[in-house]
């Protein structure tokens, strides 16, 4: 079976929806460039917990000093396709 | 005593298991507190053997497992002392959580970690201790104690090397990054992941396999494949002692305490 390369688009949509599902906002409320700190209302553990579930969702290894700064789900996005 | 409730955890004998249970907010930290319940159920832990064959610890907390020592306890008593009243401070509340953590290594009965959420620092190293570990798949471990200068202060070191490759102790210590269960089984760290929620009921459900075994022999191997490796470990508590004296070290425990920042659990 030959996996298909998700395209940075797809990549950050699957991360909004997936945020919006766990954390129970509505999906049309998620843009990329919102601070998901802010958004979806989370702190520092609830952010190791998307953090572990897009690890899961797109099975890549992501250490969390790849985070560092980061608050806007464009960049997570930038990041998690750069293990893709 | 088959029954306990304090202030920190719970624990309770039931049909051949010990059930050891943290529940103290935020996310069961170890600081004095803890740590004098974790003394009275090390000194019960003996008088258990006799009706159990089997002791598993997990949390009541939905925030995780466990996030370690609680610094901010010890970043305010270090602050109320002389620097080196401070050191004598840390060093004794080492040697108290390691004979802990040696008596539950060393049981004659398996032991049983079942993890969730974060399981970071002391919290990584009491599950250490444990034969082992059942991880729900959202269990994140870390070594965060290079952050603030340190090195983890209750075993973590000598059980890891006992345990696991040096090139992934090597990536703990030295990255202080976390990661996740299934990273955590494929090191040979975690002998089962499971799904959301159900590192207690395989727990459980292990133990009732367990409860079927003559327990000497669990006894009479675990004195063969898991040696306490107890000159390492007091190498390891006068490493951090050396270390918590460096002026770095203070400067990094009043950052993570009067952090405002949403991140501090990201190393």
């Amino acid at each position: 079976m030959t996996k298909v390369m998700s395209t940075p688009d797809q990549t950050l949509n699957e991360i909004l929806n997936l945020a919006a599902t766990h954390f129970k906002v509505p999906r049309e409320k998620l843009t990329p460039d919102d601070d998901f700190f802010k958004t979806l209302g989370i702190d520092s553990l609830q952010a190791l917990d998307l953090l572990t579930r897009l690890e899961h969702h797109f099975h890549i290894e992501l250490p969390d000093y790849e985070l560092q700064g980061v608050s806007d789900f464009r960049t997570l996005a930038g990041r998690i396709q750069a293990r893709l | 005593m088959n029954q306990f409730r304090g202030q920190s955890l719970s624990w309770q004998l039931k049909d051949g298991v010990v059930e050891l249970a943290l529940h103290r907010e935020p996310c069961n930290e170890i600081g004095s507190i803890a740590l004098e319940d974790l003394e009275k159920f090390a000194a019960t832990l003996q008088a258990l053997e006799d009706e159990a064959h089997t002791v598993i610890i997990y949390s009541e907390l939905k925030s995780g497992f466990c996030a370690g020592a609680d610094l901010r306890e010890l970043y305010e008593r270090s602050q109320q002392m002389e620097k080196q009243a401070a050191a004598r401070g840390v060093r004794d509340f080492l040697e108290r959580i390691h004979r802990v953590m040696n008596a539950i290594d060393a049981s004659p009965l398996t032991t049983i970690a079942a993890v969730h959420g974060v399981t970071f620092g002391g919290g990584f190293e009491l599950a250490l201790t444990c034969d082992l570990i059942v991880a729900d798949k959202m269990a994140r471990f870390c070594f965060p104690e290079v952050r603030l200068g340190l090195i983890p202060g209750f075993g973590g070191i000598p059980r890891l090397k006992r345990d696991l490759g040096n090139a992934v102790v090597r990536d703990l210590l030295l990255t202080g990054r976390s990661f996740n269960a299934t990273k955590a089984q494929q090191i040979g760290l975690v002998s089962q992941v499971v799904a959301e929620g159900e590192a207690l009921r395989v727990a459980r459900a292990t133990a009732g396999q367990l409860g079927k075994f003559d327990r000497r022999t669990a006894a009479a191997a675990k004195k063969f494949i898991k040696p306490i490796p107890h000159e390492e470990l007091q190498q390891e508590i006068g490493l951090f002692c050396e270390l918590f004296m460096q002026p770095t070290v203070e400067t990094g425990l009043r950052k993570f305490v009067e952090s405002t920042d949403a991140q501090p659990y990201l190393p």
